[in-house]
Order: structure tokens, then C-alpha cells, then sequence
């Protein structure tokens, strides 16, 4: 399948694999805590740094907290530089404000974050309501499926953060502690093909001596709305250059992953399941063993959550698409409503006087394994609304009382 | 489908064993292979849990294994903590390192139930050939002997990969020695 690489690929960690791949883009400047809730990725990339692995110079910096290690990066970015940082839960949260500031002074910051439950209760343990509590943040957001998806997903990341058309930060979710921690087979690329992909970080939004200019600075209420408006505009254009570098990276390296929204099985499905992360992966499994069983079923694997595939989801609720019910399993709640990836793909759907048949389920918080069964309960919650029986909206999936 | 849970303590090398299979199963053996811990903070001497799941096409599951063809237990005293028998197919093949033998364990009702047992004193063998009572690769060499899931030479070819040079030799000698062992028993 790829051009880069005989044999099936190298057996790395989801962590290992996204280490290899900030290796390859070479950012200039690394900045972390170096203390939980980090993990092994900055680990293995300190590895790289100090073996000289990296394939430019790079300068890692140990800073005092991920705030600060955010703060670090926007201050290399403002010079001109590649970089990277990684986090989880707790460290994502502490970024929050400077994530905002990244994203309005339009420095290509990627990130990787390993999804963790959120506290209190405490846990180290996985689920998305880290990255989906930062979804206003103006960062694009990924959401992988394995370790070969975090890697080829960051190298993507770096060349749409940096076309001077876009200039967005990136965040590469990537499912703790189930990705980060899973030994797989990941191809990885050779650095001759990586630099044909992604060519040096050229910008003008940078501090010189020679043109003098100020950054980052404070607008009075006469221009912030249209400067609101543009940011708005441009997460409209990634949608077009998402697909775009996906269709480019499958030119050089054989694999792609089908811009915002990914579907799988769904040409004739009736009942459709939308579903983030790893968890993706376990649907596929859950699809395969229906279908053979006759079921019309098909999994849709949500890549971005923003820029939010909204044509996408519009396009289930046309008479023409064969889709009767959609269920969306999330792996974050926002309390008082519901799933926010279930909220989004609605909202999405609606059109006056369009049936919309819908059920979101949450499942997966901190940790909680979503299993096989779990999701055929839920495609058999899916067949239940389409036969007309009744269907809370809202439903918890995998507890053991209620 | 092949999915493998291997139970050890924090520190006696379960994980670093499943990495290995599904390491020599996959680069070494041409085939699918996936391995994972059991996630949370790593306490040395707790009960820990190791997984691998080895296939013919590539592995897309992401939930925990549930239902194992094969239980690999590192530590014996493990059986008094928590249930080692806990998913293992009916026809699926249970590797202990005990010094009791297979006829004195099956006087224990619970393994009335498994149908390839095998019982083997890797301690004994790691304090011969490692010098210390680490069994990992030992019950690795054992399980391979009992399941036949991988070639014995991916699993040196793994070693070699995987741990620190000066451990590569030795380990190899140990998962040999205990593969012959368990073959010369179970031919």
C-alpha cells in the first residue's frame, strides 16, 4: 500500500508513533511540563532531542506548567518557528487561556493530546470531555482512530496549520490511555517523503528587526466582530484544504482518512452510528459482524469536530440518503443537555419540516471500556426507533444501575 | 482471532511478554498483531494485566479483550487476588508457572474446567538461566510450546528486538529451555 516502507511497518505505541512523526516535521522549539498528566510522547521525543534524532534542531524546554508550556510555544511561533507541545486532561484545561490567545494571533501551534477524563472525580483514565471542554478554543481538532492515524494525522496537521491561507492551530486527539498505550503495526514514512509533503515554515505573522511590527495586541469593540468574522471564515476554508492535504498525503503516502467525516459500510445503511476515536475502530468491528447477520448498518467516523462536517450530516437528513435513524455515541457530556458531538451533528441535520430520527448515547467516561456489546446495544436501540418503538433520546450506555 | 491476556505483578515483565508476542507474531511472523497493559498508574508488585491479540487481517478493536484462547499466569500467588480463569474459552489453553505439577493443580476444581493446561516451574528456570526470578520470557517460550500461536524463532527475533543487549542471550536461553521443556512433555 505505501511507497515509503517494504513490510507491514514497525511495532510502536500510539505515542511512539506520533513521536516518530514530530520527528520527521522537525519543529524548531518543544515546550512541555514535564510532569502528569504528560506522557510518554514527550518522553520519547526528549529521547529524540537528545540523540539528536530530530530532523532539524530542535530546543526542548521544560517549563512550570502546561500554561506556561503554551505561552512558550506562541512566543517561538511569534518568531517564526515550528512547534510542538503535548498534554492531557488536566494540563489542557490549565492551557485553556492560552489557547485562545494562540488561535486569535493565528500562530499553527499542533498539539498532541492524549483524551482524559476531566476532574473531580480524580482520573487518569480516557474519555474526550478534555479536548470537547476546549471546543470554542478556535483550534482545529482531530480525533484519531490507531497509532498509524496519529502519525499520518499530525504530519497533515503541520501542513494545514501552516498554509498561509489557514495559519489555525492544530489539536491531535488521540484516546487515552487506550491509543497512546497500544502496541500496532504503523508504517513510518521516510523523511525525503515527509519533506516533499511538508516544505519549511515560511510565515509573515512574525516578529523582525527589519519590519517591525505588533502582535497579539488588544482591539477596542470598533473592529473585533469583523476580526471574529474572518477567524469564522477561515475555519470555512479548512474545510476545503482538509480534504485537500488528505487527498495530497494519499498521493504520497497511500493512505487517507476522508477530510471532516469518514463512513464506513453506510452505501445502503439504514441505521447509522457516528462515533469519535478509537472507538471507531471497535464500530468497524460491530459493523462487519451485523451486516453479516443482514442488518443495514454503518458506522460514520467524525474526524473533525471543528471545523464540524455540518454538510456532511446535512446530507443524511435528504430523501435520497438511505439512512432511517442516526445514533451518536459520545464520549463526553456537556451536563444540562446532552453529548456534544450529539448537539453538533443535529444541529447539523435540521431543516424546517425534515424528519430527523435521532438518539445520542454517552459512553466510555473515564475510562470505562466501550465494548462490543455496548455498541450493539446501541445499533439495537437504533433498529428499535426505526421499527417505531419507543427510545429515550438521551441514554447512558454500559452502566450497571441507573 | 487470537486474543491473549497475560497476568503478572507491577515490575515482572506481563507487558513487556505481550509486547513480544504480538511483536513476533506481526514484524517477525507476517501476520496482525496488537498489545496493550492494562491502563492506570504502574505499581510495582500489583496485580497487572497484559494483552495480545494476533490475526490474519489488520485488528480495528480498541475495547478490552474479553473472552481469551489463551491465559498466561506469572505468578501463581495472582490466583488468590483475583479470577486468572475469568473469560478463557472452553477450548482455550491456560499456562501457569507453578512447581506443583499439572495432575496435583487439577485436584483444584477450578481447572477441571480447562482443557490445555500447562503447569511449569519458571521460577526454577529463571534462577538457573537469568539469575533472578524473572519469568516473562520463560512463560512465553512455555506458551508457545502449548499453543503453537507463533514460531519459537520469531520470539528470539522479538528478544532481540525489544530488550536491552546485554539481556538478549540469556532471555533467548530461557524461553528455549522452557519451549523444550513443555514440547518434550506435550510432544
Amino acid at each position: 500500500m505505501t511507497k515509503t516502507q517494504k513490510g507491514k511497518g514497525r511495532f510502536l505505541s500510539g505515542n511512539e508513533a506520533a513521536a516518530e512523526a514530530v520527528r520527521l516535521c522537525g519543529p524548531q522549539v518543544i515546550a512541555a511540563y514535564p510532569i502528569t498528566p504528560q506522557t510518554t510522547l514527550m518522553e520519547k521525543l526528549s529521547e529524540f532531542v537528545a540523540a539528536g534524532e530530530m530532523s532539524a534542531p530542535c530546543k526542548l524546554l521544560l517549563v512550570e506548567s502546561e500554561h506556561s508550556a503554551m505561552a512558550a510555544v506562541m512566543g517561538a511561533a511569534m518568531m517564526g518557528s515550528r512547534v510542538f507541545t503535548a498534554t492531557s486532561s488536566q494540563g489542557l484545561l490549565y492551557m485553556c487561556e492560552m489557547l485562545n490567545y494562540v488561535s486569535g494571533s493565528r500562530f499553527p501551534v499542533v498539539m498532541a493530546n492524549a483524551n482524559r477524563g476531566t476532574a473531580t472525580p480524580w482520573t487518569i483514565f480516557g474519555d474526550q470531555r478534555d479536548s470537547f471542554a476546549m471546543r470554542d478554543s478556535g483550534w482545529i481538532q482531530f480525533y484519531v482512530e490507531s497509532g498509524q492515524e496519529a502519525l499520518d494525522t499530525i504530519l497533515q496537521a503541520y501542513r494545514i496549520a501552516e498554509l498561509p491561507d489557514v495559519m489555525l492551530p492544530v489539536m491531535v486527539n488521540i484516546d487515552g490511555f487506550t491509543l497512546p498505550h497500544t502496541y500496532d503495526l504503523v508504517q513510518v514514512p521516510e523523511q525525503k517523503a515527509v519533506d516533499a509533503f511538508l516544505p519549511a515554515f515560511k510565515t509573515f505573522n512574525k516578529l523582525s528587526l527589519e519590519a517591525p511590527k505588533c502582535m497579539s495586541f488588544a482591539y477596542g469593540p470598533d473592529y473585533h466582530l469583523e476580526s471574529r468574522c474572518l477567524q469564522q471564515k477561515v475555519f470555512d476554508e479548512a474545510v476545503g484544504v482538509i480534504e485537500r492535504v488528505d487527498e495530497e498525503f494519499y498521493g504520497l503516502f497511500g493512505r487517507r482518512y476522508h477530510g471532516l467525516a469518514d463512513t464506513y459500510r453506510c452505501e445502503d445503511a439504514e441505521l447509522v452510528l457516528a462515533v469519535t476515536g478509537s472507538a471507531a475502530g471497535t464500530t468497524r468491528v460491530v459493523v462487519d459482524k451485523l451486516r453479516a447477520e443482514g442488518k443495514k448498518v454503518g458506522l460514520i467516523k467524525v474526524r473533525c469536530l471543528r471545523p464540524f462536517p455540518a454538510k456532511f450530516f446535512a446530507s443524511l437528513n435528504s430523501p435520497q440518503n438511505s439512512c432511517k435513524v442516526l445514533g451518536v455515541l459520545d464520549r463526553n457530556i456537556s451536563f444540562g443537555l446532552e453529548g456534544g458531538l450529539y448537539t453538533d451533528a443535529k444541529a447539523s441535520m435540521y431543516r424546517p419540516g425534515a424528519k430527523i430520527n435521532t438518539l445520542g448515547f454517552v459512553a466510555g467516561l473515564g475510562g470505562h471500556d466501550v465494548s462490543k456489546a455496548d455498541i450493539e446495544v446501541m445499533f439495537g436501540k437504533l433498529a428499535n426507533l426505526a421499527e417505531g418503538k419507543p427510545e429515550e433520546e438521551h441514554q447512558f450506555i454500559g452502566m450497571r444501575w441507573a | 482471532m487470537q486474543e491473549i491476556r497475560w497476568h503478572g505483578r507491577g515490575g515482572n515483565g506481563a507487558f513487556t511478554a505481550a509486547r513480544l508476542l504480538a511483536l513476533a507474531a506481526s514484524v517477525y511472523g507476517g501476520r496482525y498483531a496488537q498489545a496493550f497493559p492494562s491502563f492506570g498508574p504502574e505499581r510495582r508488585g500489583a496485580p497487572v494485566l497484559g494483552f495480545s491479540r494476533i490475526d490474519d487481517s489488520p485488528i480495528r478493536d480498541h475495547s478490552e479483550v474479553a473472552d481469551c484462547d489463551c491465559v498466561i499466569v506469572l505468578d501463581e500467588t495472582l490466583m488468590s487476588a483475583l479470577d486468572v480463569f475469568k473469560g478463557l474459552k472452553a477450548n482455550g489453553a491456560m499456562v501457569l508457572n507453578s512447581a506443583k505439577t499439572k495432575a496435583e493443580l487439577q485436584k483444584d476444581e477450578r481447572f477441571a474446567g480447562v482443557k490445555n493446561l500447562t503447569a511449569l516451574d519458571a521460577t526454577s528456570i529463571a534462577l538457573d538461566v537469568l539469575k533472578s526470578p524473572i519469568v516473562n520470557t520463560i512463560m512465553l517460550g512455555a506458551a508457545i510450546a502449548a499453543t503453537d500461536m507463533i514460531a519459537v524463532a520469531d520470539a528470539e527475533s522479538a528478544i532481540d528486538e525489544l530488550m536491552p543487549r546485554h539481556l538478549t542471550e540469556s532471555n533467548k536461553l530461557a524461553l528455549r529451555a522452557a519451549y523444550d521443556k513443555v514440547k518434550g512433555e506435550n510432544p
